[in-house]
């Protein structure tokens, strides 16, 4: 691993009731969280691919967490995110290098699909700051049930010279969705919108 | 007597391999298991509260199983163990006293007759409040390295009529654990406290 893991932390959310009304099933969903150190805190360096390769790793080891969390097959996934927050000593490209040019592909390996892009967030920040992960269906990025977030924190990370990255993935939408638009009976799964 | 009325469920599992010392040959792990439920009693002052307590003891034993899959399945791993209630802002911190009894007794059951009283803490708050759960040896309170605490909480909770209750537990020593006191191998083991 290039990766110089601190510690990882794996969150399970279960929703089984909203404003009286059950939720049935009940909506669950998970997230993989992994405290790295920096290797690029402290000065500028140019070339990132040292972040990007740690991207790839960390993709393929979370996703499996986060799948595993839930106790379901990687393709019965419905909808999917990523986060990255960065030290004081970090920049915000260290959090692109990592979530952007090489994690989605090991992800979508374990899911075995996910034609649309990984809704992603970033952000520079101390220790237990709240991390919001976007959520969205992981075949069709229109489907409306799914649009969420879900808020992660670890309260002695990121330090300085770390990053924070998570995956999150769900087997469901939000809990009494009912606001219309592309359901995900409806879909394509192809072009990754519809 | 009320019956639980269960909102929201998180179970979360933190692992960690080093805090800038030298990587931990077995990893330390933190679980959490919080439940978000409604409370019978906001709004008004009741007097008699105390068969809630009996009514809780099957979702403290479902939490506590819960903490031991989380941690791997083997109840003889874990060693710390905590516990904590926040309570809504239309309810009392009495409200949160309720969960001192289910909340101890489901992991003394689920760990076949730990010694030790369970470290608490409790509080009032709103959505989001964070609760530091302090942690001990489950068979000594005075071991040195195993006095810990989790920071637990959730964006959505407790509602001001709800009770966000939490239990924890751990498998070993702080990572680093060298300020000396009772070690867990001088334990006696008997009176909950050496």
């Amino acid at each position: 691993m290039k990766a110089k893991i601190r510690k990882i932390a794996v969150f399970v959310e279960e929703t089984l009731k909203e404003m009286d009304q059950a939720v049935n099933p009940p909506t669950r969903r998970a997230a993989a969280v992994a405290v790295i150190e920096n290797p690029c805190a402290g000065r500028y360096i140019a070339d990132l691919t040292e972040l990007m390769d740690i991207g790839e790793e960390l993709g393929d080891l979370l996703a499996q967490r986060a799948v595993a969390a839930l106790r379901i097959e990687g393709p019965k996934v419905e909808s999917y995110g990523k986060a990255a927050v960065v030290g004081e000593n970090g920049e915000l490209e260290h959090a692109a290098a990592i979530l952007h040019p090489k994690l989605g592909a090991p992800v979508r390996k374990v899911l075995g699909k996910g034609a649309a892009l990984i809704p992603s967030s970033k952000k520079r920040g101390g220790p237990g700051v709240p991390l919001d992960i976007p959520l969205g269906h992981k075949d069709a990025a229109f489907v409306r049930s799914h649009f969420d977030g879900m808020e992660v924190r670890v309260n002695d990370a990121p330090r300085a010279n770390e990053i924070m990255i998570a995956v999150a993935v769900t087997d469901s939408g939000r809990p009494l969705p009912r606001v219309g638009g592309l359901t995900k009976d409806q879909i394509k799964g192809e072009d990754g919108l519809r | 007597m009320p019956k639980v009325e269960v909102r929201k469920k998180l179970t979360s599992m933190e692992e960690i391999f080093h805090e800038g010392g030298p990587m931990a040959s077995v990893p330390l792990r933190r679980a959490v298991a919080l439940a978000v439920i409604r409370n019978p009693y906001a709004g008004a002052y009741v007097e008699n509260i105390t068969g809630f307590m009996d009514d809780l003891k099957p979702l403290g034993l479902e939490m506590a199983q819960s903490l031991i899959a989380a941690l791997g399945g083997d109840a003889k791993a874990v060693e710390g163990y905590g516990k904590g209630a926040i309570v809504g802002s239309a309810g009392e911190i009495e409200h949160g006293a309720l969960w001192h009894v289910p909340g101890g007794y489901a992991m003394r059951e689920v760990l076949g007759g730990a010694k030790a009283i369970v470290a608490s803490t409790k509080k009032v708050g709103g959505p989001g409040t964070r609760l530091d759960v302090p942690v001990t040896h489950i068979n000594a309170s005075y071991v040195r390295s195993h006095f810990d605490a989790i920071e637990v909480g959730l964006a959505d909770a407790p509602r001001a009529d709800e009770i966000l209750l939490a239990l924890v537990m751990t498998t070993g020593p702080r990572v680093h654990a060298r300020v000396g006191g009772l070690k867990a191998s001088e334990i006696k083991g008997e009176d909950g406290l050496r």
